[in-house]
This record gives structure tokens, sequence and C-alpha cells, in this order.
């Protein structure tokens, strides 16, 4: 989802290793080059830290945003099974995100400097998380292809050259099988229903199919950072190849759950081995990214209201902890 | 928001009753106990963990990357510390 971060625009600075090469610069490009790991405290080059902030911050922001499309349902739930599912895994995302934050602040900048980030617009999360969750069958089609399509872009994060960052990504991607299978299973139990159930899950999956194909950024021929994130050992596997991998494995699910993928031009390829697809509608994709989605001005307003409300319990934790604190030195004196 | 952030702590987990503690990640928290009940939330949702120890980020004391080489360095050439080292006849059997 979650690596759509590497292809947006924004100021990208000039990778030093074009200007002079000093001993550290080329120690580190050798590191890389011997795909060794990057860890919290080695010299890095100034231009592969940024990136990595800019990368694990939002795909933090992401798992935080995620919470809230599903966060709707959890009152909502048809059956205590599937409430006590869904707020499980609402709990995984949050988790997910702490990982995350903590895997960016060994990079040198602070929660708080990312979380503002979010808050005043200039750092992004995924787009998918703009769209609304009309239905009970959405919670089902997130966990099927929004984590599916999450699965297949994580895996690869797994052997990413910075240390942190690939072991909160095998963290993760552990736990975020539990995601996809359970949404699946959700839709299995809607697809033996009534014709109502049914035409609510094909609904959903409408909906979502191009938005979750959008989740694999751009192009590659459009995608302007991918050549210097993967020889940093950042990202491993180009857009197109992940968006391909992912239709190939997504079109027998479909068929089994007796679901079809809105795609008219959805056919198998004899020749490249491949399931063959539409076009994606781009406009679409770089209006979400920039802020004009279904959702984002909402999304964005529940995060901020959620961090506003809670500043007092924050607050309230650190005066008590230094209150003990001093009650403590006294009695020690 | 900055300025009011919680410490930072890190988190060691025993697995398993007869393992050693392993790090695990990082969290914020107020103080040590709220430290541990987060640390509990966070890290062993699936029975990750049967002991938590807490330590503030701020007391580990690290040696430095750039040492690496004065420090590690010098155990590369004492291959005699290892027990293949020693190629005792066959008759010695195991030892």
């Amino acid at each position: 989802m979650y690596t759509q971060a590497i292809d947006l625009p924004g100021k990208e600075p000039k990778p030093e290793s074009a200007g002079e090469q000093t001993p550290d610069q080329t120690r580190f490009d050798a590191k890389l080059a011997a795909d060794e790991k990057i860890e919290p405290r080695d010299w890095m080059a100034e231009a592969y830290r940024k990136t990595l902030v800019r990368q694990i911050s939002q795909h933090a922001h992401s798992e935080i945003v995620g919470m809230l499309p599903e966060g709707n349902w959890i009152t909502r739930a048809p059956s205590l099974k599937r409430k006590t599912i869904l707020l499980a895994k609402v709990q995984d995302e949050a988790g997910h995100g702490l990982y995350l934050y903590a895997a960016a602040e060994t990079l040198g900048v602070s929660r708080g400097e990312l979380v503002d980030a979010l808050h005043s617009g200039k750092a992004k999360y995924s787009s998918i998380f703009n769209y609304p969750t009309l239905t009970w069958a959405d919670i089902g089609v997130i966990g099927w292809l929004v984590d599916g399509a999450a699965i297949m872009n994580q895996i690869p994060l797994c052997r990413c050259s910075y240390g942190p960052y690939a072991r909160a990504m095998i963290r993760i991607c552990k736990e975020e099988s539990f995601h996809m299978r359970q949404g699946y299973d959700a839709l299995l139990a809607m697809m033996r229903g009534t014709p109502a159930q049914r035409a609510m899950v094909q609904d959903a999956v409408n909906r979502w199919w191009w938005p979750v194909l959008m989740m694999f950024g751009p192009h590659d021929r459009d995608s302007q950072h991918t050549g210097q994130a993967m020889k940093w050992g950042i990202k491993r596997i180009s857009n197109d190849d992940l968006r391909q991998k992912f239709v190939d494995a997504t079109v027998p699910q479909a068929e089994l759950l007796g679901v079809k993928l809105p795609d008219p031009a959805l056919k198998w390829n004899a020749e490249r081995g491949h399931f063959d697809f539409g076009a994606i509608d781009w406009e679409e994709f770089w209006r979400v990214v920039n802020g004009d989605g279904p959702c984002n001005r909402e999304r964005l307003a529940t995060r901020v209201r959620a961090c506003d409300e809670g500043r007092w319990v924050r607050d309230a934790a650190l005066a008590y902890a230094a209150k003990r604190r001093a009650r403590e030195a006294k009695q020690a004196a | 928001m900055a300025q009011n952030e919680w410490p930072l702590w890190e988190v060691f987990i025993r697995s398993k009753q007869g393992l050693e503690h392993k790090h695990c990640g990082s969290l914020h928290a107020a103080d040590a106990k709220q430290a541990v009940q987060m640390a509990r939330d966070v890290y062993t949702r699936r029975q990750e963990g049967v002991s938590i120890w807490v330590v503030p980020s701020a007391a580990i004391t690290a040696s430095n990357p750039d040492d690496r080489a004065e420090l590690f360095d010098p155990m590369a050439d004492k291959i005699y510390r290892h027990p293949t080292f020693y190629e005792l006849p066959d008759e010695v059997k195991h030892m």
C-alpha cells in the first residue's frame, strides 16, 4: 500500500553519490552493493535517510488512518464473532503503525514531528483509505483485496536494506495474513447467504477493485524515484510487476468466491503467462492522493480530533509520572 | 506536541520460560509501569511472550559503529579459540 510514498512527487534530495565520493559514502555504497543491512547508528547518505523517513512514516500513517474505515464497523459487525475478529484486526493496525513509527524514529526524527506532518497534510498516507466503507461487505473486501495488495507490497520490504524497517515488516507480514484470510472468510459466508448479501459483496468488489490496483502506485514508466530506491535496496520489485502479480493471484480467488471483477478487459494471456487487464484511471489516483478523494477531509479531521482530544490524557500521564518520581526521591532522601 | 512527548523505552521479551529476553522493539510511555502494560498490548498479542523487560532508551550505552574494525576485527585471526582448530587422531573419537 503503502510504498506509494516513494512514487509521490516531493522534494527529493539528490543522491550525494553524484558529487564527490567521501570515504563514508564509498563504504556505504559498497555495503548496499553487497546487500548488507544499514543500522541506525551507521553512517548513511542524507538522501537515503530522508527517503526512508518519508517512506516509513507515510507507511505508519497509512496503518493509523487505515483503522478509521474499519473502525466504523466495529459497533455494527453482524455477530459477536465478527466483532471480536474486527477488533483484533484494528488493534493490529495500531500495532503496525507503532512498529513503523518506532523504525522511523531510529532515523533521528521525533514521533511528534511525524504526527504533525500527517496532521498538517504535509505527509501523505495510502490513497486507498480515502474511500468510504458503505456496507459490511466492504470490511470483507478490505481484508481480501486491500490487505492482499498490502501483503504483495510488503513482503519484498522484509528484505529492505534498512534493518529496523525490514524487522518491522517481518513482524507485520506475519500478522497481515490473518487480515486477508478473515476478510475472505467473511465474504465466503455472505456468498453462501441470500441474493441480497451476494449482491452486496459484488457491489463492494465493484467499488474497491480499481482503487486497490492503484495502491501499487504509478506505472513504472511514470515512477520517478523507483531507480534510486531500487539501488538503495529500499524497493525490490517494480510497481507494475507487483500489480501484475496481485491480479494473477486474485482472479482465481474471485472465481472461487463467485464474484466478477469489474474489468471487461480482464482475460488470460497465454503468450505472456499473465492476465491482461484494463487501463487504470490515473486522474482519479492523483485526485485522491492530492486530497480530493471521497473521504480525505473526513479522515484527516478524525485523526486530528482524536489527537487533540487525547492530549489531556497524555499530559496527565506525564504529570503523574513526574509526581511519583518526585515523591520517591523525597522518600529516599 | 513535540515538547510533551512521552519518553522512549526499549522492549525485551522472553518468548518462553528457559529462553533469554530478546530485544523486540520500542515504544513511548510516561513511566516504566505504563511501558510494561503497553509492551504487553503491542508485542504479545499472539502469546509471543511470558515476561517483559523495559529499559529507558536513553539509559543504553552502545558501541560506536565506527569502532567496529578496532573492536571486532582482532578476533578474526584467532582461529585457535575454536575447537575445530585442533586436529586430533581419529582414535580419540568424540572430544
